[in-house]
Order: C-alpha cells, then sequence, then structure tokens
C-alpha cells in the first residue's frame, strides 16, 4: 500500500444490489476501499463487475445498497456532482476537441483559470509521458497515446476517487503490460483511491493492492494479490486466478486420502468442507524419475505417466495421468539443469508436491 | 520437375525459377486488366442512363435557352431574367421561401432525430415508420390533404372556431403560411435522416464522459453532442434548402397563385412564350444557383471540418 494523496477518499460500498427483472447483476455486494488504494473488481464476462463500477459513477441506478465516499452518500447524485474521475473502456476522448482541450475539459468545468489550466495540462502530459502533445487531434494518435490522455483527463482535477472500466484491453499484449506498470507506478506517486476493472487475471495481480473477485452478480472473495491466488476461497477462484488442476480427495480419520495415499498439507484447519479437492498449481510440482524422491512427512510424491510435453519458450507444460486416473498439468522451467528429468511422452514419471504448497480447496462455487 | 518436388526434396533451393516468377508477373497483370475491365463494363449501364438522361438534356435545355423569340442565336432570354424586375423578385422569394424552410425543418427535426437515437431500438423503430410512412406517401396526396385541412371551413379553422380561440377562419392557405406548412411537412424526413445518422455515430460514452467530467447535462449537449452532430445537420439543411428551390407542386397547389417560386415561373414561360428559350434560360440560371450554392455549403464545412 502507497500513501494517500491529501485528496484521496476511502470508500464504503454496502449491500449494493442491481435487478434486471429477475436478473440479478450484482447481488448485494459489499467492500471497502481505503484511501489512497489500489482496488481491482476482477471477473469473467457478465460477472456484474462493469455494473457494479457503472453504479458508482452514478451512470446505472441501483436497486439497492449504499456508495459512501468518505462520510458522504453519493447514491443519490447525479453524475457530474459526484467528482470522480472515469478511464473509459474505449477511452471516449472528445474527437471535435485537441489533446490539450480534452484535459483542460473538467478544469474549465470547475473554473480554474486559464494560466493554472494550461500549467496542469502541461504538468499532467508530463507525467502521462506525452509532452507537447496539446496541440495534438485525438485522430492522430495511436492507442496507447489515447489511453494515456484518457488517464490524463481523469486525473487531471484529482477526482475523490479514480475509476477505470477495462483500460487496457483495447492495447496489443506487449503495451498492456508495459502500461500495466506504468499505471501502477504513477498510482504510487499520486496515491489516488483507484477501482479498475478487468477480466484479464494477470492485469490484477500485477496493479492491484486488493482484488475483489467478481461470480455471477456476487462478490466471491476479496484479498490480496499474492492470498488470493495462494490461499482461493474456492475452486472458482483458484480456477480463475492462475492455472490449477484439482484432484478429488477423501476424508478419513487420519486425514486427507488420494487414492490410498495419506496426504501431507500446508494446514490442516479445512475440516468443515464438504467436497475437498487438492489445488494443484503447475509450477508447484515437480518432475522426478519413479523412486528417484521418497514421500516423507515433507513431501508428497504421486506416481504416473506422462503423457504429452507442449514447449511454450520460457517453459514446458507436461500433462501427467496420475495412477488413480486423474489428468495433472506440470510446469518445467526451460532450463538444461531441468532438462535431465524431462519425459517423453508415454514414460513413467513421479511428481513431487512440497507439503507448504499443498493447499485444500472447496468444490464450492 | 513440380514445384512441390523440389520444396520436398530441398527446402534451401529457391522454389520457383526466375523464368516461372515472370510468367506469374505477367499472369497477374492479365488479372488485374481483367478485372478493372469487368468493372467498367459493370457501371456501364449506369454511366448511360446518368449521360442520356441528365447530361444530354441539361446540354439541350442549356443551348434551347440561347434561342432567341425569332428562333436564332440569342441571350435576349437572359437579359430579360436580369432586366426584368419580375424575375427578380420570383429568384428572391425562392430563396426566401427556401431558408424559411430549411430553418423551420432544423427546429422541428433536431429534436425529433435527438428522441429516435435516445430511445430503445423498439420505440425508436416505431417513431421512424412515423417519419418514413408520409415519406412514402404521394407528395400530391400530401398537398391536398394540407389543401382540405387548412382551408377556410376546414379541419384546422373549424376545430379552432368550435373551440372559440377565433372569430374568423385564419388564412391558412393559398398564401405564404400555407406553403411554408406543406413544404416543412414534406421536407422534414430529408433533414431527420442524415441527422439520425450522424447522431447514432456519436459514442454513447462521450456524453457519460462529460458528465463524469463535470457536464451538466445542458451543458454537455451544447458542448459535445451539438458539435458532434454538425455534419448531419449541415448536410440535411443543405439538402432541404436545394430541394426546396426547384420545388413545384406543393408552392403550386398551397399558394394558389399568390406565391411564385421559379418552378412555377418556369412552367408558365413554357406555355406562355412560342419558344423554350425563356423556360431554358430560367432553368439554366436556377441550376447555376443551386450549384453555387452547393460549392459554397462544401468549402464552409471543408472550412469548418479543417479547423476542427
Amino acid at each position: 500500500m502507497t500513501s494517500a494523496a491529501p485528496t484521496a477518499l476511502p470508500g464504503y460500498i454496502s449491500a449494493l444490489s442491481k435487478y434486471y427483472g429477475a436478473f440479478r447483476a450484482v447481488d448485494d455486494v459489499s467492500f471497502e476501499i481505503a484511501a489512497g488504494e489500489f482496488l481491482t473488481l476482477l471477473g469473467p464476462s457478465g460477472s456484474g463487475k462493469t455494473t457494479l463500477l457503472m453504479m458508482l459513477a452514478g451512470f446505472a441506478r441501483p436497486n439497492a445498497g449504499s456508495v459512501r465516499l468518505g462520510d458522504r452518500e453519493v447514491i443519490h447524485l447525479p453524475p457530474h456532482k459526484r467528482d470522480i474521475g472515469m478511464v473509459f473502456q474505449n477511452y471516449a476522448l472528445f474527437p471535435h476537441m485537441s489533446v490539450g482541450e480534452n484535459i483542460a475539459y473538467p478544469l474549465k468545468l470547475r473554473s480554474v483559470g486559464r494560466a493554472e489550466r494550461e500549467e496542469r495540462v502541461r504538468r499532467v502530459l508530463d507525467l502521462v509521458q506525452l509532452s507537447g502533445y496539446a496541440e495534438r487531434r485525438i485522430t492522430e494518435l495511436s492507442g496507447g497515446q489515447r489511453q494515456r490522455i484518457a488517464l490524463a483527463r481523469a486525473i487531471v482535477f484529482e477526482p475523490r476517487i479514480l475509476l477505470m472500466d477495462e483500460p487496457l484491453s483495447a492495447l496489443d499484449k506487449q503495451l498492456r503490460e508495459t502500461m500495466q506498470i506504468e499505471i501502477r507506478r504513477l498510482h504510487d506517486r499520486l496515491g489516488m483511491t483507484t477501482i479498475s476493472v478487468t477480466h484479464d487475471q494477470r492485469e490484477a495481480l500485477t496493479m492491484s493492492d486488493r482484488v475483489a473477485v467478481f461470480s455471477r452478480g456476487r462478490l466471491a472473495q476479496v484479498a490480496t494479490p499474492s492470498d488470493l491466488y495462494e490461499k482461493p476461497a474456492n475452486r472458482f477462484i483458484a480456477d480463475f486466478i492462475g492455472e490449477s488442476s484439482f484432484i478429488p480427495v477423501r476424508r478419513t480419520p487420519e486425514g486427507l486420502v488420494y487414492g490410498d495415499q495419506l496426504l501431507r498439507l500446508a494446514d490442516a484447519g479445512d475440516g468443515a468442507q464438504a467436497d475437498p479437492l487438492l489445488m494443484l498449481r503447475p509450477e508447484r510440482l515437480s518432475i522426478v524419475r519413479p523412486g528417484q524422491v521418497a514421500c516423507d512427512e515433507k513431501r508428497n510424491v504421486f506416481s504416473g505417466l506422462a503423457q504429452s510435453v507442449v514447449f511454450q519458450g520460457e517453459s514446458l507444460l507436461i500433462e501427467v495421468r496420475l495412477d488413480p486416473g486423474d489428468v495433472v498439468l506440470v510446469r518445467q522451467s526451460n532450463r538444461a539443469g531441468e532438462a535431465a528429468n524431462r519425459p517423453g511422452a508415454g514414460e513413467r514419471v513421479d511428481l513431487v508436491l512440497d507439503r507448504p504448497d499443498a493447499r485444500i480447496v472447496s468444490a464450492e462455487g | 520437375m513440380s514445384l512441390l518436388q523440389t520444396a520436398a526434396s530441398d527446402y534451401r533451393q529457391p522454389a520457383a525459377t526466375v523464368a516461372a516468377l515472370r510468367e506469374n508477373a505477367q499472369a497477374l497483370d492479365r488479372d488485374r486488366q481483367r478485372e478493372n475491365g469487368q468493372l467498367l463494363r459493370l457501371s456501364l449501364p449506369a454511366l448511360a442512363i446518368v449521360v442520356i438522361l441528365i447530361v444530354a438534356p441539361i446540354g439541350w435545355l442549356f443551348s434551347l435557352s440561347f434561342v432567341g423569340a425569332d428562333g436564332g442565336f440569342s441571350f435576349e432570354n437572359y437579359t430579360r431574367i436580369v432586366t426584368d424586375g419580375a424575375y427578380v423578385s420570383i429568384f428572391a422569394t425562392t430563396f426566401q421561401v427556401a431558408a424559411v424552410v430549411t430553418v423551420l425543418c432544423l427546429l422541428l427535426g433536431y429534436p425529433v432525430a435527438y428522441v429516435l437515437t435516445i430511445l430503445p431500438d423498439r420505440f425508436a423503430q416505431a417513431l421512424m415508420l412515423a417519419v418514413l410512412v408520409p415519406f412514402w406517401t404521394s407528395l400530391l396526396v400530401r398537398t391536398y390533404a394540407w389543401l382540405v385541412l387548412l382551408q377556410r371551413r376546414g379541419v384546422v379553422n373549424d376545430t379552432l372556431s368550435m373551440l372559440g380561440l377565433i372569430e374568423r377562419p385564419l388564412p391558412l392557405v393559398h398564401n405564404m403560411a400555407g406553403v411554408t406548412i406543406g413544404m416543412v411537412h414534406i421536407m422534414l424526413p430529408f433533414l431527420i435522416m442524415p441527422l439520425y445518422a450522424s447522431m447514432k455515430a456519436i459514442d454513447g460514452n462521450l456524453m457519460r464522459a462529460a458528465a463524469n467530467l463535470g457536464s451538466s447535462p445542458v451543458h454537455a449537449f451544447f458542448r459535445v453532442f451539438l458539435p458532434l452532430s454538425l455534419p448531419g445537420l449541415i448536410a440535411g439543411a443543405v439538402m432541404v434548402f436545394v430541394m426546396c428551390l426547384g420545388f413545384y407542386i406543393t408552392p403550386a397547389l398551397l399558394g394558389g397563385g399568390k406565391v411564385q417560386m421559379i418552378a412555377q415561373r418556369i412552367e408558365q414561360s413554357v406555355s406562355l412564350f412560342p419558344t423554350w428559350g425563356p423556360a431554358a434560360a430560367l432553368a439554366v440560371v436556377l441550376l447555376v444557383l443551386t450549384g453555387g450554392f452547393l460549392l459554397l455549403s462544401w468549402l464552409i464545412v471543408r472550412r469548418f471540418s479543417r479547423g476542427e
């Protein structure tokens, strides 16, 4: 977490709901955002994250709930009185105005004098690394430049909170990754309370202090990126964040068992779960030759048959059928040292899972 | 040796020889030429129609306008237009009516087009139909309908006097009021349609962005929506104005001879004079003035869009 800007406010969203007939687009969602925090709403399309953002900006009317910024309820305010900055998915820059006029637009509305207006436009253009672009036409800009101008226009009037709707989805992969870092850097510098919406889990993990995962209109989990990855609340989140294979395990008096093998787990405090699954992250499994590593208190070893090996550049993805019949994915980094343990398709292998990496999730969700 | 064999046996060899590449280039050239020829032949009927039905008659008209009363070459048809005050005032009336009708169409049509863009599709389609059905109805039928509605003992006057709002029937027809009402009604769709198209193309997020940045709805409309709908507005206004300049049926019927526009004068000239010369000269002047107006508005639009 970074230090919050003096203008940044915390936000409190409580019991917010939006129905379209019987369809619950957003269903009783509550969360808080600290002043200066970067929170990302993550979810597949149709999960309600964009509808939620539209309600925060005032473009969609909720059926119930409360949205407070600082100590002020804003749910009844029209969009133009909310003082919330927003970066739109397609940027929504005014095509009949120059870059400078676009950025000065919110300043003029706030009766900022001409000299100060020009100074602030110049400063914010420096900030997004487009100094000297004030006179350009919007149509002359590339996608990445438009993105920066949209951001500049949204922050130049120092709004109390900044919203971003899929801000990077229109950019190609490489530019997207550069901009993720840059937006995060900008956030660290300005300390604005920021809520971003995305369906790209990597973008969410890269940019956010915390991530709120949505599923079918409901909030599934809010957590820091590493907690979300390491301790997902259920299978849906484990599946959505990063890659995972899941194998069903049985509860016995001795503990959780896969096949006839007792599992050594990171924490045993999962007693309440109905349908326990062992979550296997492909990069947390290592491949060894059969019998090379023995099972003990510190690790689990599973035997199986390598089915296919796919070369993916920086790593190799290996599909292994475990002896009880479940298929799991293993990611092996592409280093000379690992090549000795690389099986061919059809060879028998052992998979090693260290105890701290062995986590149980519930099938629920 | 086939290309396939070459490729399969040794991929380091170039697959095609220099001769084969040259042959391909020639064949591709021939294809291109054949395609151009086909395009030309396909557009030939349309070109022929334009030449036969537009270019040739206008040329013929143009030459007729230089035929004097005695059948010889003469400028007398043009001198008459310039020196006779009646003609000048007819042209003035024509431009005045066209301007008034265009302004009224703008005032009435802009809100309709705007409502069309913001309504949900289902309602927008119904409203669009309400705009289009009159547009598809015969011009003559609509003009006579207005005659029935607006005459001394017509629906409008009867209703107004029944309600006690007027004591004597209002003179709504056979005058400028009647001509204007009829022409505005008939011209409205020509304004609404291009305006609607250009409004529909405005990204809805732009108005949201304006609101988000602090614009009230009214401010956002004047600062964002109106400027962006201007191209459609100008296109529609120019179309209406130009069509009004040559309008014949509606002014003739609803004006009752009291409002003279240039198209009526042309028709009268044909029956009044022994030759088509005078009428042809009027038509040529109208054509040139209309063309000049179009050129002017095009220059203004170009200047305007470059300034953007």
